[in-house]
């Protein structure tokens, strides 16, 4: 297997995984958009996606063309995307952190997005659309300053940051619950419980344009910022030590990350683990090397998410798992096989 | 390339680590610096090469203040090689000695034949080309201190810092490593616990004892059985029967 190496055969390796990668995720696209309780034909998929674009004008019953266009193909987009930008936060986080279960869920930045969220839901604090949105913001870079805080600006050991993270979670999942059982009543309380927990649900084509932007401005920066990352590797002072302007990386890296993480939260909920997961998995594949893992994170954690919403939705007959309980059910054993293999060798 | 440092003074909270230290080591020299653990050695190591500021005092390479200079210019010109690096993550030998070309690499710029050729190179001078290939975390600790003075020579500095670099080391590697070190064309400044080591490859040597120099000079003037006494608390005999210029310490086990 050719690893750890951005030059010669190793980018021919790298595109041939993400070539297969991006044919796995349209084909999963088009399936999540075929499957459903309304089950529609892969043909009819592919002319109401052709119709949708307008490059055919192919008769086609109308309702099955506004599940596909107005329904489902977003959705799927959406949790395309949302994998994506989960599986990159978690890869960034890992490396300014040099710790193997930092992601942004751990981190608390979740946490916070989903007291921001609930604040507007549930409080009704500001009105109108963007406002749940603003409130996911305001909640998920509370998170940040908090972890920030506590950790001296991340910069005092990677545990540490992990415990204030930890730390920052309880805090804010304890205001959400606070929140929602003494001032939301039943029903409210239910949605406000589904939607913590991750949905797909409700998302339409602006959602889809808004992730667009974000995660594309997120892994071009990213990206350029790939070869500093690998820097991290021995430490900050190592990095420092290579010519890295390691104050400005990190505060650029952590508000990308508290960006994309907000944005995501504030659209689909709290989706779990999948920033843990992800990284990892593409690691095993392509190396620890950023220029190659960073694209192959998102490839991976698209693929993830679109077939995760799948399994959601057909799991149970008539009704749909939230996304974060089969994210979490996938998650938790790879959590555990990541625990026990870096136990110390004694 | 020189390197200056005029009355630097460093400390954390109220508690002084450097006080008034003040250094001149000539291009190609190198420098030993030994003194007691918490001396400040890796201290001052730090503040000349930049990764750490001075409270006040100046460091100078070049005759530039590097305070002045950016950081990934220094780097192209200044290599650090801190004691015990380590990592959780799965890298390759090939992977940490790669790193060393970061300051001489643009964002998204491709892997050059000089990249490779300062790669290869390093790798051989510290005899493991042949465990390109191997993952680091397999290797032993004295390997790692190899990989990393690799990874040092790779990023082609003109001064070299090195802190303890003969940790972990069985004696036919500290031995190589430091003739090494000597044998470059650059300036070093390194820190040793071996005064014996540090007699024998440093072209001169300073005395860290509790954050001010103490002495600084050939080795043979500074390493005597009064400072050993006195900065180490050690009693030993100082002999220069065998070489004037490089004197040989026997430790009394008292």
């Amino acid at each position: 297997m050719t690893r750890s190496d951005d030059a010669g055969g190793g980018a021919g390796w790298l595109a041939l995984f993400l070539t297969l990668a991006l044919v796995v995720l349209v084909f999963a696209v088009a399936l999540a958009t075929a499957i459903g309780d309304y089950r529609i034909g892969l043909g009819t998929v592919f002319l109401a996606v052709t119709n949708g674009l307008g490059l055919t004008g192919a008769e086609i019953p109308p309702i099955e063309e506004s599940i596909v266009w107005d329904l489902r193909l977003s959705r799927a987009l959406v949790a395309a995307l949302a994998g994506a930008g989960l599986a990159l936060c978690g890869a960034i986080l890992q490396a300014l952190l040099r710790n193997a279960l930092a992601e942004p869920f751990v981190l608390g930045v979740s946490a916070g997005a989903s007291t921001g969220a609930v604040c507007v839901i549930v409080l009704g604090i500001g009105a109108g659309g963007l406002s749940l949105s603003m409130g996911a913001f305001a909640g998920a870079f509370a998170a940040f300053a908090l972890v920030a805080l506590l950790s001296n600006g991340a910069t005092s050991g990677p545990n540490h940051t992990i415990l204030a993270g930890v730390a920052a979670s309880q805090l804010f999942n304890a205001l959400t619950s606070y929140i929602v059982t003494t001032s939301g009543n039943a029903q409210q309380a239910r949605d406000v419980m589904f939607w913590l927990l991750g949905s797909f649900g409700g998302v339409r084509w602006p959602d889809v344009s808004l992730l667009v932007l974000v995660v594309a401005l997120s892994l071009a920066i990213c990206l350029w910022m790939a070869r500093s990352l690998d820097a991290f590797t021995f430490g900050d002072e190592d990095a420092a030590a290579l010519g890295v302007p390691v104050a400005r990386i990190r505060l650029i890296l952590f508000g990308v990350t508290a960006l994309l993480t907000a944005t995501i939260v504030s659209m689909v909920g709290a989706i779990g683990f999948v920033g843990l997961v992800v990284p990892h998995a593409a690691r095993y594949v392509v190396g620890p090397m950023h220029m190659r893992l960073l694209p192959a994170c998102a490839a991976v954690g698209a693929v993830f998410m679109v077939l995760a919403d799948i399994v959601s939705r057909v799991i149970v007959a008539q009704q749909t798992v939230p996304i974060g309980v089969v994210t979490a059910l996938v998650g938790v054993p790879f959590f555990a096989i990541i625990l026990y293999r870096s136990r110390p060798k004694t | 390339m020189t390197v200056v440092a005029s009355n630097l003074v460093w400390g954390v909270r109220r508690k002084t680590i450097l006080s008034d230290v003040s250094l001149s080591v000539a291009p190609g020299e190198t420098l030993g610096l030994i003194g007691p653990n918490g001396s400040g050695k890796s201290s001052l190591l730090r503040l000349l090469a930049g990764l750490k500021r001075p409270l006040s005092g100046r460091a100078l390479i070049h005759g530039q203040d590097i305070a002045t200079v950016p950081r990934r210019k220094l780097a192209q010109q200044v290599a650090f090689v801190q004691q015990n690096a380590a990592t959780d993550t799965n890298v390759s030998v090939r992977d940490v000695v790669r790193l060393g070309r970061t300051p001489h690499r643009s964002a998204l710029s491709g892997w050059s034949a000089a990249d490779e050729a300062a790669v290869s190179g390093a790798l051989a001078s510290v005899g493991m080309a042949g465990h390109a290939a191997q993952a680091w975390q397999t290797l032993s600790g004295g390997e790692r201190q190899r990989v990393h003075i690799a990874r040092a020579l790779a990023q082609a500095p003109r001064v070299m810092f090195l802190d303890e670099p003969t940790n972990h080391l069985d004696i036919q590697h500290q031995i190589e490593i430091l003739r090494l070190v000597r044998d470059l064309d650059l300036t070093s400044i390194v820190a040793l616990h071996d005064l014996n080591l540090a007699a024998m490859f440093c072209d001169r040597i300073l005395v860290l004892q509790a954050g001010r120099v103490v002495a600084c000079g050939n080795p043979s003037d500074v390493l005597t059985e009064d400072l050993l006494r006195r900065v180490f608390r050690v009693e030993a005999e100082v002999s220069l029967s065998a070489d004037p210029a490089r004197p040989h310490i026997r430790f009394r086990a008292g």
